[in-house]
């Protein structure tokens, strides 16, 4: 059956991973943010490389109002509906620190703008019986750690989200999909100090694709991120709050 | 913008620069960052020597910007971003009937590496360089974006065609595709008992691709004795996935040693049965038999390896007899060596192909290998022939000079594309090329 993407976060380079192994696949792709010519030239890219259509839609996390033309477009098309979401900001811990009320910004476009959509979305696949939200968060959320704390606690109330969207959309005949990626080499990693097994966007994506398939609840990516974040959720708190890591 | 500091080598691992280097990830920052910082482009490094590095300077990778931005199915015309692999584009169009009308030897040198060292193929004297299927290119000099063909800039598509990235950077280009049946080739090996046969058979070919395979290793009576292999595409689509090695350490010293490699290469001689064979193989793996084990350079152990190649003219047979003494009598050879027959195709003033014979042999990075590679790049001087500087990471400025005839004209138009010389690296610097001593 005809499968349709809606990617929230496209210019993202794991998004733009995501989106050409499905172009590969054939999928109809809507390609969201808010960078147009960088959209249009994923979309270009994927019709290329054989998506069935790409297009480029505008989505700001922040304006709720750009949500329902997304959603009314996509809903035009016949088969499954699915929908990964990609956005999230991470600014400069100390520049939040300068200015708490940068905080209200990362908590929409990583946790209450793209829920928002979601809560949007999740009738249409409820009411096909069939669909798959993708959402990435961070091991950032697994514990606030001094470094960016702001930014881990909006995954963490986003991955609380899609456990319970989960737990409702299954009922249904849907299905939603964790993504926890360690570090990825993107522009948001590129230049920072101290990185280590740092994963491609083309594996991540991969992972992400191989867990939709297997209808995986919680992955992180790559796998092995899964037991270095065992071991610091485990970390004792009193030991904990005088580490900087 | 983000500018990390890395230390980078070229494919051949033995010169190494350090710097700041950022990897833009969509057009619009690329323009933005090059409006505020001029520095020289770099895709995928699989230049051997330091052609593509700006050691203590500023760097920008390109390959992240690797995009299909247009493709006509009916004319074959495709846009790409400069970062996109060309071996990625030969897999997305070669099942729907086009295919990139010159492909170098790997499938990840990016479009923008190609047009910056006009490469060639097994096909050079069918179809000349890569320059000549690039139909537009854009370019950003600065603050400034010019989207230029061989029309509308005659004299700076020519300084930027083979021209090394001294123009400014290659955002993206305009290509012809060249109608293919499939991607599939049908390839016909033989064994080639020596230099003269081989010549002989570069005469009688009469396929679209055509290489040597030479056992630089051999002398005497067997001096440049090999495999020649002649290919042709075919119609058929090939649907299996590549499976892909990866060479995960640096091997130690003895691995390519001198008897090690010759054993090697009388085993990959006599790989191919004396009757010659025709086999049917995905289009990939004649044109990019290497790129099946990910960081082969590795075998050549932590200090690395250099190749030699040059160009020299039809009648100058005697010099490439010596020069194949030379590689065998030194002990350094190792199983890389290629010998091709060149048509006169070439798109810019400094592009490397001439009419003639060009020959190229890897040389792990041990003592006396730059010795030996300086006294080739002599002989290939006083024959009246040339170097490829996408290899090259020996040379004085003194050897080269003369090789190249138009390097004035190509100095002039570079010195007018970026007067303050911000786009040069390691290489340029070195045979100090903007200088223009190409008339001496
Ligand atoms: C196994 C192997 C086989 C090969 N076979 C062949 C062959 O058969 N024929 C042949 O001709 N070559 C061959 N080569 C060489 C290779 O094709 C060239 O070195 C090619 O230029 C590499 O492309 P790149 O993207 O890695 O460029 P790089 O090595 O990264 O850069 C090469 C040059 O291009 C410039 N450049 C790169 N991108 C841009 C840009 N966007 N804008 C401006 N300047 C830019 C750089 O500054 C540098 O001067 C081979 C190399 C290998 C490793």
């Amino acid at each position: 059956m005809q499968q349709s993407w809606i990617i929230l976060g496209a210019t993202s380079s794991m998004a733009r991973a995501m989106a050409r192994r499905l172009a590969k696949e054939g999928a109809t792709l809507f390609l969201c943010g808010r960078d147009m010519d960088d959209l249009a030239a994923t979309a270009a890219d994927c019709l290329a490389r054989g998506a069935a259509t790409a297009e480029a839609l505008p989505f700001d996390a922040r304006d709720t109002n750009t949500f329902a033309e997304i959603i009314e477009r996509a809903t035009t098309e016949e088969g499954v509906i699915n929908c990964a979401v990609f956005v999230g900001s991470m600014p400069e811990q100390s520049d939040i620190d300068a200015t708490p009320a940068l905080i209200a910004g990362v908590v929409t476009d990583s946790h209450t703008g793209p829920a928002t959509f979601l809560h949007m979305l999740a009738p249409h696949i409820e009411a096909r019986g069939q669909g798959t939200v993708v959402g990435v968060g961070s091991v950032a959320g697994d514990r606030g750690r001094i470094g960016n704390y702001v930014y881990g606690s909006a995954k963490a109330g986003f991955a609380t989200y899609l456990s319970g969207l989960r737990n409702r959309l299954t009922r249904a005949g849907g299905h939603v999909v964790t993504v926890k990626p360690g570090f990825v080499d993107t522009a948001m990693t590129w230049g920072i100090e101290g990185m280590f097994l740092v994963a491609s966007p083309d594996a991540v994506a991969g992972d992400i694709l191989t867990a939709v398939a297997k209808k995986k609840n919680v992955i992180y990516t790559p796998f092995f991120w899964r037991y270095i974040m065992l071991i610091i959720r485990h970390i004792p708190e009193f030991i904990f709050k005088k580490m900087s890591i | 913008m983000a500018w990390n500091k890395l230390t980078y080598t070229g494919w051949g691992r033995a010169r190494v620069a350090s710097g700041l280097v950022a990897r833009p990830e969509r057009r619009s920052t690329l323009s933005r960052d090059l409006a505020e910082t001029r520095a020289p482009a770099f895709g995928m490094r699989r230049s051997y020597g330091d052609v593509a590095l700006n050691d203590e300077g500023r760097a920008y990778d390109m390959t992240r910007l690797d995009r299909v931005i247009a493709f006509d199915p009916a004319t074959g015309g495709v846009e790409v971003e400069a970062g996109m692999p060309i071996g990625d584009l030969g897999r997305a169009f070669a099942n729907k009937g086009w295919i990139p009308p010159v492909m170098p030897g790997t499938g990840f040198a990016t479009v923008g590496g190609c047009i910056a060292n006009d490469v060639h193929g097994k096909n050079h004297h069918v179809m000349g360089s890569f320059g000549q299927h690039v139909t537009a290119i854009t370019l950003i000099q600065g603050a400034k974006t010019r989207k230029i063909t061989p029309k509308s800039a005659p004299d700076l598509w020519q300084a930027t065609v083979g021209g090394l990235g001294q123009t400014g950077v290659i955002a993206s280009a305009k290509l012809q595709l060249m109608p293919c049946k499939g991607d599939m080739m049908v390839l016909t090996e033989r064994r080639i008992d020596g230099l003269d046969a081989f010549l002989v058979a570069f005469d009688e070919s009469r396929t679209d691709y055509t290489v040597g395979w030479m056992d630089a290793t051999a002398t005497g009576a067997r001096l440049g004795r090999g495999i020649l292999e002649e290919g042709e595409i075919t119609s058929g689509i090939n649907k299996s996935r590549d499976a892909v090695k990866s060479v995960p350490f640096n091997a130690p010293s003895w691995a390519l040693s001198a008897p090690v490699v010759r054993v090697f290469n009388e085993l990959y001689f006599r790989r191919v049965p004396a009757k010659g064979r025709t086999s049917v193989k995905p289009i990939t793996e004649p044109f990019f038999p290497l790129d099946a084990i990910h960081n082969w350079n590795r075998l050549y152990g932590k200090r690395g390896f250099h190749q030699f190649q040059c160009v020299v003219p039809m009648d100058q047979v005697e010099v490439l007899r010596m020069m194949l003494t030379r590689i065998g009598t030194s002990g350094l050879a190792s199983p890389l060596a290629v010998l091709k027959k060149m048509g006169t195709g070439r798109g810019g003033y400094m592009s490397f192909p001439m009419e003639g014979y060009t020959l190229a042999v890897d040389f792990p990075n041990r003592d006396g290998a730059e010795e030996v590679i300086s006294e080739l790049t002599d002989m290939a001087h006083d024959a009246g022939g040339r170097i490829y500087f996408a290899k090259d990471s020996v040379a004085s400025a003194a050897q080269i000079a003369g090789m190249y005839p138009d390097q004035d004209t190509w100095a002039k138009a570079v010195a007018k594309a970026d007067p303050e010389r911000t786009f040069e690296t390691d290489l340029v610097r070195r045979l100090g090329l903007r200088d223009g001593t190409g008339a001496a």
